[in-house]
């Protein structure tokens, strides 16, 4: 007898016809909600959380998800979830937790987006016969080159560019802590990074020794924990990233309980095993955009000002202003985060509601940055919700320099969007440090499917570049006449600076 | 106004181009050249044609001359008293025309000989012009500037190029560098101001082509403080030169190599470290200023001309030399219209600029001044 008055999401359905009665599903489901009574039965307390790591490993094939057909009396406010939420509130007394990124259904501004393609008087390119050029830099770039006629009339540069990320295809791994994700999943991706000639990001829970052959690739994060940062990390990453907010949780810290910190964890952090990590919510050393400025250069002093120093912040109303002054304040790289951002663990009510979508704030930051003139003194880095290369070519063409993704990476990984990630029982070795579970995901294998999945985007990026008749990357980015809208209101074209479809 | 576009859209065209020079200075009307670009009529369709001449104000070399086409005469007092506050205006007269069945809906077309005054502190007296054309350009209805260089001018019109340059009397002119223009708009408007060459100070652009990254190209330069009003993708190409040129002092073969960047496996694989490293910073910087899609141009500038094709040469040129000369064109016939038996007859690749200059000291305005800057 279930103790919750909150009913199943979920239910299990097993043909017992199919089913060989190997137990593989009960024992790799990492919610328990499986157990073997003479027959695999759903646990009678623990529920599915639609994980479908059973339903993959199943060698007959017998078992079938389906959300629990019970019915709530329909009602347009008070919708099934919230009289749930309310429900199990009322049970714990306690801040309703989600993992992964906003699920409301605000709408997504990129599936109002539609792409230009060239007919007739603009030839389009051909990919496969022609180069198409993706390499992007990220980094402070200066107003101009200088330049000098030398010996027999041969030009020779005088100027110099500040340190800058060489990417071969525009897509960064976005930052997730060996804490928020297991350290196969986090080295899978350090993996892949290296072989596409990308990044990949510790986020904020330093760098395990494991890892550091993976350095030369790594942004490695700076944040209001400062868990994991010392002289050695800072030197051994590619760029140093601030991290002030997240997209899933503006304005909020990050709660890493104790029972998540295992020796492993204790050591890469720097705190003691089982203690609880607690991210503050602001950084207990910047109050102001001027002591943001400080810690900026603290850490190019640190780093001998060899590599870029980016700040992340999450997309809220007044993000523009907010970037103008980041940049001001010396940043060389500026990494949006937009509402729909994923998450290992974050109150429901912050994760849907706070915020706003990257759409607009990629638009409002790259139209601010070009008003003060300084749009090439930082590059911008957008995320929170890429989902294909589609969104990818989009945000490029508003105005981003390249995008991060997490939750399209997890999900080559194995995720399935459960959203159970501060459970720590993900079955598929991603968001969990239970070393039985963990030891599911291998790093190589792991590697190879994100890789795959950035390449099978990266050749979609090439196609619709050449679509659009240009051969290089940086002839789409910002180019906001290539994006026509469809169904959005005159006041969001006006923010996206797009014209309606048929103008 | 009479020739604005209807459409507040930017015209994309495919069209035919021309361009001579004598690197001695010798100086010929333009009759040939009218005949030269007449035999690529069917790289045009009759709704734009135009011409580049430099040198042809011996007189005034040392003067700015601005050509300005108006809708009517309010747009006229309007920019003339634009112009009096800020120039002294030394002389100023209607260009001469002569009446031409095919030139419809003239627009007032005068001229004005102009010397700068209360330049700002900060800024030189080309800043000071370039912001009274942008100024006269986006801000007076029924006003454009169409050509603001010295010792040149630009003659452009709705027309086959033949018609206009019979209806500008381009015979009357004696120019050591002649660029025509034949235009094939895909936006079938009419108005005179989208025709070719487009001008900035000394520069003009004779262009065949779209820019596929136009609106990149416009909002990096709406960074720099020029404004795209014409409608016309080529104005970019303009303002892109006049920044890095001018404003950046970039040589122009090296500006060439930021607007139709070279392909990255040939930077990296480039054993010139010096090359290499400046082209690698060149991409990094101007990015946004690389330009995309298919074009040829013809750019004149005070001391030369200079040929150059997209980074995949997708729309055609070739070049040709006979002693001091230099042509350029779309078509290889239309070269041998002016010269029967170039010396030498070539094919420039993609992305590599074909560029004469003139000799030191022909040109006393342009030349000069940009040698002088150089030296700074």
């Amino acid at each position: 007898m279930r103790q919750s008055l909150v009913p199943r999401r979920f239910k299990q359905v097993i043909d017992h016809q199919k089913c060989q009665r190997c137990k593989r599903c009960v024992q790799a489901c990492g919610f328990d909600a499986l157990v073997f009574e003479g027959q695999v039965t759903p646990h009678p307390e623990n529920e599915c959380v639609a994980c479908h790591y059973c339903v993959a490993h199943c060698p007959e094939e017998a078992i079938t998800i389906v959300e629990n057909p019970l019915r709530y009396r329909p009602h347009d406010a008070w919708t099934a979830d919230i009289i749930m939420q309310t429900t199990k509130q009322a049970e714990t007394g306690g801040v309703l937790l989600s993992g992964m990124g906003n699920d409301r259904p605000w709408g997504v501004l990129w599936d109002h987006l539609c792409l230009d393609a060239c007919q007739v008087t603009n030839p389009s390119i051909d990919p496969l016969r022609e180069p198409m050029e993706l390499r992007t830099y990220l980094g402070r770039k200066p107003d101009a080159v200088e330049v000098e006629m030398g010996p027999e009339g041969r030009p020779v540069v005088t100027s110099t560019v500040p340190p800058q990320l060489q990417l071969e295809t525009p897509v960064l791994f976005a930052p997730m802590s060996f804490g928020s994700i297991s350290l196969h999943a986090q080295k899978a991706l350090a993996m892949a990074a290296t072989e596409l000639g990308t990044y990949w990001s510790t986020g904020e829970g330093g760098l395990h020794p494991d890892l550091y052959e993976y350095s030369d690739r790594a942004i490695v994060q700076c944040a209001s924990g400062r868990f994991g940062v010392h002289e050695q990390y800072l030197q051994a990453g590619a760029a140093v990233e601030i991290k002030i907010g997240q997209g899933a949780k503006p304005g909020i810290g990050g709660h890493l309980p104790g029972r998540k910190v295992t020796s492993a964890i204790a050591e890469t952090r720097g705190i003691p095993e089982g203690s609880d990590a607690l991210s503050p919510a602001p950084h207990h050393d910047i109050y102001s955009i001027e002591d943001l400025r400080q810690l900026i250069y603290a850490l190019k002093e640190a780093t001998e000002y060899r590599v870029p120093v980016s700040v992340k912040i999450a997309a809220v109303h007044n993000v523009a202003a907010i970037a103008s002054g980041i940049v001001r304040a010396g940043a060389d790289i500026i990494y949006l985060d937009g509402f729909r951002g994923g998450t290992g663990a974050a109150p429901t009510a912050i994760r849907n509601h706070l915020g706003i979508p990257i759409e607009v704030a990629i638009a409002a930051v790259d139209r601010r940055l070009r008003q003060e003139g300084i749009r090439n003194e930082a590059s911008l880095v957008a995320a929170g919700s890429i989902r294909n290369s589609a969104d990818l070519a989009k945000a490029i063409a508003l105005g981003a320099d390249a995008v991060a993704v997490a939750t399209a990476a997890l999900i080559a990984l194995g995720c399935h969007m459960c959203q159970q990630c501060p459970t720590g029982n993900c079955s598929w070795g991603i968001c969990t440090q239970r070393p039985e579970l963990v030891r599911r995901l291998d790093p190589a294998w792991g590697a190879e499917r994100a890789a795959n999945l950035i390449r099978g985007w990266t050749e979609e990026l090439k196609e619709i570049l050449g679509a659009l008749g240009v051969n290089a990357l940086e002839s789409l980015r910002g180019s906001r006449d290539r994006l026509r809208a469809v169904g959005l209101d005159d006041k969001t074209r006006e923010i996206l600076d797009v014209k309606a479809a048929g103008e | 106004m009479l020739f604005r576009s209807r459409y507040d859209e930017r015209d994309r065209g495919a069209c035919g181009l021309m361009g001579w020079i004598s690197r001695k200075g010798r100086r010929q009307n333009g009759e040939a050249i009218l005949e030269a670009i007449a035999n690529m009529h069917e790289r045009g369709n009759g709704l734009g044609g135009g011409f580049a001449a430099y040198g042809i104000y011996p007189d005034w070399a040392d003067y700015y001359c601005f050509h300005v086409m108006y809708g009517d005469e309010r747009a006229k007092d309007q920019t003339e008293e634009l112009l009096g506050q800020r120039f002294e205006v030394a002389h100023f007269e209607e260009i001469p025309t002569r009446p031409h069945p095919a030139i419809k809906n003239e627009p007032l077309l005068w001229r004005y000989f102009l010397s700068p005054k209360d330049v700002a502190e900060e800024a030189t007296e080309d800043d000071h012009a370039v912001a009274a054309v942008m100024d006269v350009n986006a801000e007076i209805d029924g006003a454009f500037v169409f050509s603001s260089g010295k010792n040149m001018g630009a003659f452009k019109a709705v027309g086959y190029p033949e018609e206009v340059g019979q209806f500008f009397m381009v015979e009357h002119y004696e120019a050591y560098i002649w660029t025509a223009h034949a235009r094939f708009p895909t936006n079938t408007q009419a108005w005179w101001g989208g025709a070719h060459p487009f001008c900035l100070l000394d520069y003009s652009v004779v262009h065949n082509g779209e820019i596929s990254s136009y609106g990149i190209n416009r909002r990096y330069l709406e960074m720099y403080g020029y404004r795209c009003t014409l409608q016309t993708d080529t104005e970019v190409m303009v303002y892109l030169f006049d920044l890095l040129v001018r404003r950046h002092r970039l040589p122009f073969e090296v500006a060439c190599d930021a607007v139709a960047a070279p392909f990255w496996k040939n930077i990296d694989a480039d054993e010139d470290e010096d090359r290499r490293r400046l082209r690698t910073m060149l991409r990094q910087v101007y990015a946004s200023a690389m330009v995309n899609g298919p074009f040829a141009i013809v750019l004149g500038f005070g001391n030369g001309m200079l040929g150059l094709c997209d980074r995949i040469k997708l729309r055609p040129m070739v070049a040709a030399e006979d002693g001091d000369e230099l042509y350029i064109s779309s078509e290889e016939a239309a070269i041998h219209v002016m010269c029967p038996e170039p010396e030498r007859v070539w094919m420039p690749k993609a992305g590599q600029p074909v560029v004469g200059y003139l000799d030191e000291g022909v040109a006393p305005g342009g030349a000069a001044r940009v040698a002088a800057d150089r030296e700074e």
